[in-house]
């Protein structure tokens, strides 16, 4: 299908998830435009994360689908979904401790990657082209999100929030269609925010790469989002514009308790 | 002195044999979490290749360029039919998979090429050499050199290529390596195939010290403490561990066996693989497991 006749890049479809008999996820549908920034948001255990699993193949969903670019699937796995332009970042940074901010970022390529086993073990020229190609690649992702001065240090020696904005490197890299991101300003002071809001802008503008965000802060979620989607309890409770949601009282509710 | 130096470099030269054999286990460790039981299966099946085709007439060259294509074809083919339908299962049940994979393979080894022992003869001669006054095995001391060539390469293969910077990745995280798009199927392919090539330098090396037979498989028991040691998840580990098992064995022998009458060698080593347990259960180089809350 093309880009006009469907406007929506991704369309969750009757999705519903459990563990052990626990609902993590029921009965769930949304839709997200092409080009988009979409905020999921809903207090802890709400089944965000879950949902991220299931889009990126982590998760396998009980039942429903996944539309993805004008496809129907039960279920992607993660190499399928890296393949088909789905990058992400994880809650709790899962980064390769041990190796340097230009290593972690450069395997963000892998899927890009044309050339043999052999032909690297022999250094064929190749390879090295291939190898130049790719760290010139880094170099800009480097400079894209100012990481220079740390280029060669193990990220394991790095800040939280310097973490988070490697991890974001290492995902935009690969130039994903979709970029789903798991509180990618978890843990960062305002400063720190501000700056990984502003990235996380200049990317979906600049590229025109569709964003699903899960995020706490509200000031955030309303300023860098055009469209939020709510759950509570793995069900939705709010979908709409940000100034439509937070007037939403099935919303409040979910936020602050109902008074009965 | 002399004495001491001499048992000491001897245990040392004679442990790179036992590095040797850890190193396979540790790549496919660090790849697949897995305890490789098998390895001792696969650097049997691949010395008995090597002396097998050497013998139907096959050149030196030849017969090693053969037997890693036979390596590779195995790797392929473990990977694809035990690996892959057994992938996001428990470690217990690759152990086990792995345990079955040993006897299949000792099996198709007898089957196809017999049982009976080969003796392998790589043109070097068993004979002490003497320098600084001092009296070595020269077999040992090439086999300490071929296994720090075979280090040499596995580190440049796996820190200046990308594909050893994907193993590194999928080491540390198997779920963000999947999301990146590594093919973790790829990657196991080519840890098999190196293991296997790994064993194969091993099984040649220890094949011509005490002969190709089915009791080589055995080496893997004394790889155990070597890498309880050093540590599952580096090779460095393997390298040390193999070290200090071998020097303290020999030196063990050679100072404590008069005293409580020798026979030391075969069991030191397990004795004090427990002793690591006890103080560094992670062994000197390996990871300390943190799990993420």
């Amino acid at each position: 299908m093309s880009e006009a006749a469907n406007p929506y890049l991704l369309e969750v479809e009757s999705v519903s998830l459990s563990f052990q008999g626990v609902k993590a996820i029921s009965d769930l549908s949304f839709k997200v435009r092409r080009h988009e920034i979409c905020s999921l948001i809903g207090p802890n255990g709400a089944g965000k994360s879950s949902l991220l699993n299931v889009l990126n193949g982590v998760y396998r969903a009980d039942a429903g689908w996944l539309h993805y670019d004008g496809e129907r699937f039960d279920h992607l796995e993660p190499l399928e979904a890296a393949r088909r332009g789905i990058g992400r970042t994880f809650q709790n940074n899962a980064l390769f401790k041990k190796m340097t901010v230009l290593d972690n970022i450069v395997t963000g390529l892998s899927k890009r990657s044309t050339v043999g086993f052999l032909a690297q073990a022999l250094a064929l020229p190749a390879a090295r082209a291939e190898a130049a190609r790719f760290r010139e690649r880094t170099e800009q992702v480097i400079d894209f999100l100012d990481l220079q001065a740390w280029r060669d240090v193990p990220v394991g020696q790095l800040a939280y929030g310097l973490q988070k904005r490697v991890e974001l490197g290492r995902a935009l890299i690969a130039e994903p269609q979709l970029l789903l991101l798991d509180e990618p300003m978890a843990g960062m002071n305002a400063d720190e925010k501000v700056e990984m809001s502003t990235f996380i802008a200049d990317i979906n503008r600049e590229l025109g790469t569709t964003v699903v965000l899960i995020e706490h802060d509200m000031g955030v979620v309303m300023s860098l989002s055009a469209h939020v989607v709510v759950l509570d309890y793995g069900r939705k409770v709010g979908d709409g514009s940000p100034s439509d949601v937070k007037n939403n009282p099935e919303v409040i509710a979910a936020y602050l308790g109902t008074v009965h | 002195m002399g004495l001491f130096l001499e048992t000491l470099i001897g245990g040392l030269l004679a442990g790179t044999m036992y590095s040797l054999v850890a190193i396979g286990f540790v790549l496919i460790y660090k790849a697949s979490g897995v305890f490789n039981y098998a390895q001792g299966s696969l650097l049997l099946f691949a010395a008995l290749t090597f002396v097998t085709l050497h013998e139907k007439g096959l050149s030196f060259p030849a017969a090693l360029a053969a037997t890693v294509v036979v390596l590779i074809a195995a790797a392929l083919l473990i990977e694809r039919w035990v690996l892959r339908p057994l992938a996001n299962r428990t470690q217990i049940t690759l152990f086990m998979a792995t345990l079955g994979l040993s006897f299949v393979v000792e099996g198709i080894s007898q089957g196809l090429m017999g049982a009976e022992v080969h003796s392998l003869d790589l043109g070097i001669d068993d004979v002490p050499v003497f320098i600084g006054g001092l009296m070595f095995s020269q077999f040992d001391a090439v086999a300490a050199a071929t296994a720090a060539v075979l280090v040499t390469v596995l580190a440049l293969l796996f820190n200046k290529t990308r594909i050893g910077v994907s193993l590194r990745a999928v080491a540390d995280d198997t779920r963000a390596a999947l999301s990146l798009g590594i093919n973790l199927n790829r990657i196991w392919q080519i840890v098999w195939a190196v293991a296997g090539v790994v064993g194969l330098v091993a099984g040649m090396l220890w094949g011509a010290r005490q002969g190709v037979q089915f009791s080589l498989s055995f080496v893997v028991l004394k790889a155990l403490p070597v890498l309880i040691i050093g540590g599952f998840t580096s090779i460095g580990g393997a390298i040390a561990g193999g070290l200090i098992v071998g020097a303290s064995e020999t030196l063990a022998e050679a100072y404590l066996g008069p005293y409580i009458g020798g026979g030391i060698t075969p069991w030191f080593a397990y004795f004090l693989a427990i002793a690591f347990l006890y103080v560094r259960p992670a062994g000197l180089f390996g990871e300390r497991t943190i799990d993420r809350v």
